[in-house]
């Protein structure tokens, strides 16, 4: 059994033991634990279930190369899947289930899978499920997907907030052990901004719990001297907790700090992002241990040697009673002595070289340890627990030698360094075959804007597995001068590759060898992954699913590809290495969305008048980030019934509405009317001072995107008004051109939009309504339709420009936008006595609609060009150029036979259904009904008391007074007569008054 | 080829699967084909499928400069939609996915097609017009979509917040034929099956020049030598603007990065797949549980596999807005994939001013979904050396011509 052990713990406080739930089983743990030191010390080794065949998962490693033990932690709205025992803090009132079986942990039904394992190799369900069809979508993909998953579904919207942050400095360092301490104080010594972050809540890593001394003092005093050092520096920030997790383009790292992981609801964000520009990152994260590949090597107590003294050391904690190491290096013997060192039976040292000597196999043979050397673990013992081991020859086949009794397998395969942030963008790795390990190759590093190097690694990180070689290559990576802090330890000798054990296992042994424990892919998989041709190890990867679990193959991958490689005839570099992706650990979603969430998901932009229309009932439509009232409802209206009364009023008195959310955007310059004929389908260089004029923009392919009435304000500036959508769009796409093209004329352009709130006073009595507020002349000899005048208006510095996009007598008044709101009620308070009401955006859509005026986004969709429109009149015949021309005269845009803007009635008086097609006779060559137009505009029109409509139909101008069928739902098919789309006013008399 | 079943699972099974042939073989290139296809991605993989099954045309290479598959194929997020909104697009989507229903059988390989059903959600009013117009279209065209409210959304989906509060959702286009397919098994399952024709898929391969005589295609020089070919398909995709030069002849085309990531995986928790159009992004749920994001393309051009993580974060975002729960998951990878876009966002499937060089490129961000339509259609425009009617519009010639194909209107989101 695993327990706690009495004496020692160097990162636990045994004054604060903090109380805690497994699976509802009350636990005791100390602070300082990991959740893994927690449950090990309360002999609960079993934590969940594998992926596929739902075999018993035990505690595999300490940190955040743990594949196995995962658990759902927290409740309600803090409830979060998947979260790793080795790198969750222990706290008081921690609760965690565990997860993938049913209906417990010990008794999982699912784990039938695991005794049908032979029938389920790699790639199984490629071959199977394929009859009867409909079986995969109702029977078998239900099944498959209930049976995989892994962590149960957050049913409760988030309790927690996140945050995010931006950093900058010279240099970044990732990982605060010996190497990233050194790197640190070197380059901070050097007098550069330095971060140093670790993903722990602890500073020094493997170090101290190794047990070499540094500059003559022990480890752990040494980390202590330099953290203290590095905090009395100015130009040093430092941060526990906090990974970093991938490395981007131009040295943009992401850092993941668990603020509050630890406290939960304290009131601090849960986690904080931070996006550091570094101008180089030294990934100083050290190496991982790899597993070895033998038969059984996935029941719950063969774990990582290293995790294994790290539970002793650190957190005083014994994985089991009677411990077995089975190693290729000397590395593992330290594990062999400090269980000894803690009172432990170490029964055998199983070393798969053929003969064993140096330093710290002497150190454990002198304590009475046995050695076996040349030998290897033909098979392990135990089901949910380990209870032996089978010893066999390395170079064998498996025949056993003997059994030894233990109830932990501490199991050494060498050391991978951790390059992910060196490749995530762009540095290569070398195969290093006397350490059998990839490493950076620092002569193909990734590269910033320059070609520079903007990484390096440091330590373990760029294979430096000695802690004298470590603290060397870190002071050099930090571009140290002088001597690098020294450091004395036993000398190892060089490891063996052992890449399965035995070297000559058949098939029945291959099967029960485990190289990626949560997906459980074996030996035998990969091998079959050959056989069959999936080759690449991209294909592999993807056939077996190696390397794709949650653990992301931190400790399956070089295994496997050794596998792989042997199975192919090859050496391991011919094979290469699948791409390191970030994150280098799974990162909350939470945090990358960051505070952006709920009412500041996107910001809501509102008008000066918003809160007015509001009391006003108004019932919102959002239009871009903006809201704006679709209609003002009175008690006991409904919608439709608030927009004919608006109409109506309209037409009859006056109607108000808030337009300032129409694009303003000014544009001055020498060369400005230049550039608004370059823009403009019409001339806009002519434009007399205090005139306005209505212009059309079409794209680079001649397609129309905005519409909108420009003003020539003075001799060198033009006001363009745009559509709501379009102002920010409109904006960009001006300069677009000024920056890209004509970055040689004299053109500047602002976005005055939210710096003017606009009214719109519409009807017939609104030239009495500006009359009654006073103070500028607006009769019609003054200000005749179509001109501007700026002035001052019921004490309102005011702009009037007499346009109509209603076809009745309409001013459009814009005030400094922090007048907004006053000049508005001046105009509800003034029109009191004619009838003024405001109305919304919809009596817009069906003001315009009875004139047959366009909107854009309705009579458009990026496939209308203005002639389709019948604008034509806009579209100046003289000029030898505008953005869209050359693509207008395209022999399918100039093809007469296009579809293009009518009128249309229904014969019934209904209103046609938005967007339904008008048919044509028979089916095209796919075997589509062939169609001749659609509805682009549609509306009740309660002024002509019918529905009425804007289309496109083919030829339709020169089909007037033809019928047309629309099929709408239910097989029902609407007749509509083909008209002129302007239904009201045909003569425009309304608006010239 | 031995044929897969369950019968043949449970007989290798006695003998420790030691009898599995290859999927597909790994030949030396031969001297010449009849037609040499660049691009062993899916796309490039059915068009051979189909020159054999439809046309009969059995000597072929597909020549692929890294891993069958390892393009785009194996990349993006497995949607299978139709619901487009122009008759040509929908035309060759819906061939597509009518030939999804049935391709596990059809080629003996569980390509896991799963026709879950798809929402796109509306959440502006402009949003709702335009998807009721798309029904109409899609009723028209052959294509099966309904409007639905929001309330049968939420039945759909129970873990979706409808009611905003930035978007609430006012409704949705609904595809209940839509879904979702394991896409490196269609790269995988027409391998196979072309190898089993007698084709040669020959990886690791790359094309280093085109020859041409007189105009018209000789053939292909490659690392592994030089190999005849009486025509040639250039089936790259984020690359072809570099086969192109090649050729002597350029296309209008923009490579650009488009990222997806995908959480850990949990249990199941949404059956369907949804696409949020106005706060862009789009999700499903794997097989294995992972919840598979996808979001926007990058404003520039570039050809690194990677992209900026700017849209990470605004996809992250606009899916926390519409799933509150997926905050308290975690993001396991992230990866980036180059797609090729034209200026309508359609494909391109066309001959070229090279006689026998024939390309079919484009696809921009909704390659996947097409792909058993778009071999289709490319094996009869390459057999018949003129295109069939799923390819007649989306020749090269429609941008000097002005007949754009612009979807644009119906997918704001890249997908």
């Amino acid at each position: 059994m695993s327990a706690r052990l009495s004496r020692g713990g160097r990162l636990i406080d045994r004054r604060a033991p903090v109380t805690f739930r497994f699976d509802g089983k009350p636990m005791t743990g100390f602070a300082g634990d990991t959740l893994a030191a927690s449950l090990l010390a309360n002999d609960q080794m079993l934590v969940g279930r594998s992926f596929k065949y739902h075999r018993p998962r035990g505690i595999v490693a300490s940190g955040a190369e743990e594949p196995n033990a995962l658990v759902g932690l927290g409740q309600g709205p803090r409830f979060e899947p998947n979260q790793r025992v080795t790198t969750t803090e222990t706290f008081e009132g921690l609760t965690a289930i565990s997860q993938n079986h049913w209906p417990s942990l010990d008794y999982d039904i699912g784990a039938v899978n695991g005794y049908l394992s032979r029938f389920l190799p790699a790639g199984f369900y490629y071959k199977m499920f394929l009859w009867p069809r409909p079986f995969w979508k109702h029977v078998y993909e239900p099944f498959i997907r209930q049976s995989a998953g892994l962590g149960k579904v957050p049913q409760e919207a988030d309790a927690d907030r996140y945050e995010q942050a931006y950093a900058f400095a010279d240099l970044v360092v990732a990982g605060g052990g010996i190497a990233g301490l050194t790197a640190a104080l070197t380059a901070a010594r050097a007098g550069k901004r330095v971060i140093l972050l670790e993903q722990t809540a602890h500073w020094g890593g493997r170090a101290p719990v190794d047990g070499d001394e540094i500059d003559g003092m022990a480890a752990d005093l040494w980390v202590k001297n330099a953290v203290q050092a590095l905090e009395g520096m100015a130009n040093v920030t430092m941060r526990l907790r906090t990974m970093v997790s991938g490395l981007y383009d131009h040295g943009y790292a992401l850092a993941y700090e668990r603020v509050a992981d630890h406290t939960p609801g304290d009131g601090r964000p849960r986690h904080r992002l931070w996006r550091i520009r570094a101008g180089k990152v030294i990934a100083a994260t050290g190496a991982i241990e790899r597993p070895l590949s033998f038969a059984g090597n996935d029941i719950p107590g063969v774990m990582l040697a290293a995790a294994v003294r790290d539970f002793v050391v650190n957190w005083a904690v014994s994985p089991g009673d009677r411990s077995v190491v089975v190693t290729n290096n000397d590395d593992a013997y330290r594990t062999a002595l400090a269980l000894a060192d803690a009172g432990l039976v170490v029964a055998a040292v199983i070393d798969a070289r053929p003969s064993v000597t140096g330093d710290l196999p002497a150190q454990v043979r002198a304590r009475g340890i046995r050695v076996l050397e040349g030998r290897g673990i033909a098979k392990v013992k135990g089901a949910k627990r380990v209870t032996g081991v089978a010893i066999c020859a390395q170079q064998g086949e498996g025949a056993v030698l003997e059994e030894i009794a233990c109830d932990v397998v501490a199991m050494s395969g060498g050391w991978s360094p951790v390059v992910h942030l060196w490749s995530h963008c762009g540095g290569k790795l070398i195969w290093d075959a006397d350490a059998s390990m990839f490493r950076p190759d620092a002569a193909r590093p990734p590269t910033g804007d320059a070609g520079q190097p903007m990484a390096a690694t440091a330590g373990a990180a760029s294979g430096a597995l000695q802690t004298a070689a470590v603290l060397a290559d870190a002071h050099a990576a930090a571009g140290g001068e002088g001597l690098a802090p020294q450091a004395t330890g036993p000398a190892e000798a060089p490891m063996l590759p052992v890449w399965i054990m035995p070297q000559g296992a058949g098939i029945a042994l291959k099967s029960k060898m485990w190289l990626d424990y949560q997906n459980d892919v074996k030996v035998s998989d990969v091998q079959l992954a050959a056989r069959e041709g999936y080759e690449s190890v991209e294909h592999t990867k993807r056939y077996t699913t190696l390397g794709m679990a949650t653990d992301q193959g931190k400790l399956s991958n070089i295994n496997g590809l050794a596998v792989l490689s042997h199975a192919l005839h090859q050496e391991i570099p011919a094979t290469g290495t699948t791409t390191f992706r970030p994150p280098y650990t799974p990162i909350s979603l939470g945090s990358i969305g960051g505070e952006a969430r709920g009412e500041i998901f996107q910001p809501l932009r509102q008008t000066p008048m918003h809160d007015w229309h509001s009391a006003q009932g108004a019932y919102w439509e959002p239009v871009g980030q903006w809201r704006r009232p679709y209609c003002y409802k009175r008690s006991g209206e409904t919608a439709h019934e608030a927009v004919n009364r608006e109409v109506i009023n309209t037409r009859s008195n006056i109607g108000l509405l808030d337009a300032s959310t129409l694009g303003k955007i000014l544009v001055k310059g020498a060369d400005a009317g230049r550039f608004l004929d370059m823009l403009y389908t019409g001339v806009m260089s002519t434009l007399p001072v205090g005139k306005c004029r209505y212009g059309l923009m079409c794209n680079d392919n001649g397609f129309l995107i905005d519409d909108g009435v420009v003003v020539r304000m003075s001799e060198d500036s033009w006001l363009c008004h745009t559509t709501t959508g379009g102002a920010d769009r409109i904006h960009a796409h001006m300069e677009d051109w000024l920056q890209c093209e004509w970055w040689d004329w004299k053109v500047h352009t602002a976005n005055l939009t939210e710096q003017y709130a606009q009214v719109a006073i519409v009807g017939p009595k609104a030239r009495m309504l500006l009359e009654k507020l006073g103070g500028m002349d607006v009769s019609r000899e003054a200000l005749p339709f179509m001109t501007y005048a700026e002035g001052t208006l019921g004490g309102f510095r005011a702009r009037v420009f007499r346009i109509s996009f209603s076809g009745e007598l309409s001013y459009e008044v814009a005030v400094p936008a922090s007048e907004g709101l006053a000049f508005w009620e001046a105009c509800v308070a003034a029109g009191a006595e004619f009838g003024a009401m405001p109305y919304g955006t919809e009596a817009l859509h069906v003001l315009r609609a009875e004139k047959g005026f366009i909107m854009i986004g309705d009579e458009t969709d990026g496939t209308v060009i203005p002639q389709d429109l019948g604008l034509g009149w806009a579209i100046s015949k003289k000029k030898a150029d505008y953005l869209g021309k050359r693509a207008q005269e395209r022999s399918h845009m100039a093809d007469p036979n296009r579809w293009k803007l009518v009128g249309l009635e229904t014969l019934d008086g209904s209103v046609l259904p938005d967007g339904a097609l008008a048919v044509a006779e028979g089916v095209n060559a796919n075997g589509q009904q062939r169609t001749q137009g659609r509805v682009t505009s549609t509306y009740h029109s309660p002024v002509l008391k019918k529905g009425i409509a804007m289309g496109l139909v083919l030829n339709g101008p020169g089909r007037m007074g033809e019928v047309l069928d629309f099929p709408v739902d239910d097989g029902k098919v609407v007749q509509a007569r083909i008209v002129d789309q302007v239904f009201y006013d045909k003569d425009g008399e309304k608006q010239n008054v | 080829m031995t044929r897969y079943s369950v019968f043949a699972v449970a007989r290798e099974a006695l003998r420790w699967h030691s009898g599995w042939e290859r999927a597909w073989k790994s030949p030396a290139p031969k001297k010449k084909y009849d037609v040499v296809i660049v691009g062993a991605g899916g796309h490039g993989l059915a068009t051979a499928y189909y020159l054999g099954k439809n046309h009969g045309i059995r000597n072929v290479a597909v020549i692929e400069k890294g891993w069958l598959g390892g393009g785009n194929t194996g990349r993006n997020t497995t949607i299978i939609r139709s619901n487009y909104l122009q008759d040509p697009s929908a035309a060759i989507y819906e061939k597509a996915r009518s030939l999804y229903e049935n391709l596990s059988q059809d080629l003996n390989y569980n390509v896991m097609f799963s026709p879950r059903g798809l929402l796109m959600l509306a959440q502006t009013h402009h949003e709702v017009r335009g998807y009721r117009r798309t029904v109409y279209a899609n009723n028209l065209q052959g294509v099966t979509t309904e409007w639905i409210e929001p309330a049968k959304v939420k039945e759909l989906v129970p873990i979706m917040n409808i009611e905003g509060p930035r978007y609430p959702v006012l409704g949705a286009l609904y595809q209940a034929r839509g879904g979702t397919a394991r896409h490196d098994a269609v790269a995988w399952g027409y391998a196979r099956a072309c190898s089993a024709m007698g084709m040669d898929i020959i990886q690791q391969c790359e094309v280093t020049g085109v020859r041409t005589l007189n105009g018209q295609v000789q053939g292909i020089d490659t690392t592994r030598g030089a190999i005849d070919c009486a025509k040639l398909a250039i089936v790259v995709a984020g690359h072809s603007s570099v086969l192109a030069e090649m050729s002597g002849f350029r296309l209008p085309i923009e490579s650009m990065a488009l990222q997806a990531l995908v959480s850990e995986p949990i249990k199941p928790c949404m059956d369907v797949v949804v696409m949020a159009n106005t706060v862009h992004g789009y999700m499903s749920q794997s097989d294995k549980g992972e919840m598979v994001i996808g979001g926007g393309t990058d404003g520039f051009n570039n050809y690194t596999q990677r992209g900026s993580w700017q849209h990470v974060e605004e996809t992250t975002r606009a899916l926390i807005e519409t799933f509150p729960m997926l905050s308290r998951l975690k993001m396991l990878r992230q990866w980036g994939g180059i797609v090729d876009m034209t200026g309508d966002r359609s494909p391109i499937l066309s001959k070229t001013s090279v006689g026998g060089i024939f390309v079919n490129c484009g696809w921009g961000t909704g390659g996947f979904k097409a792909i058993p339509g778009s071999g289709w259609a490319m094996a009869e425009l390459v057999a018949k050396g003129e295109p069939g009617p799923l390819a007649a519009e989306f020749g090269l010639d429609r941008f000097k011509e002005g007949r754009f194909i612009d979807e644009s209107v119906a997918a704001g989101v890249a997908h």
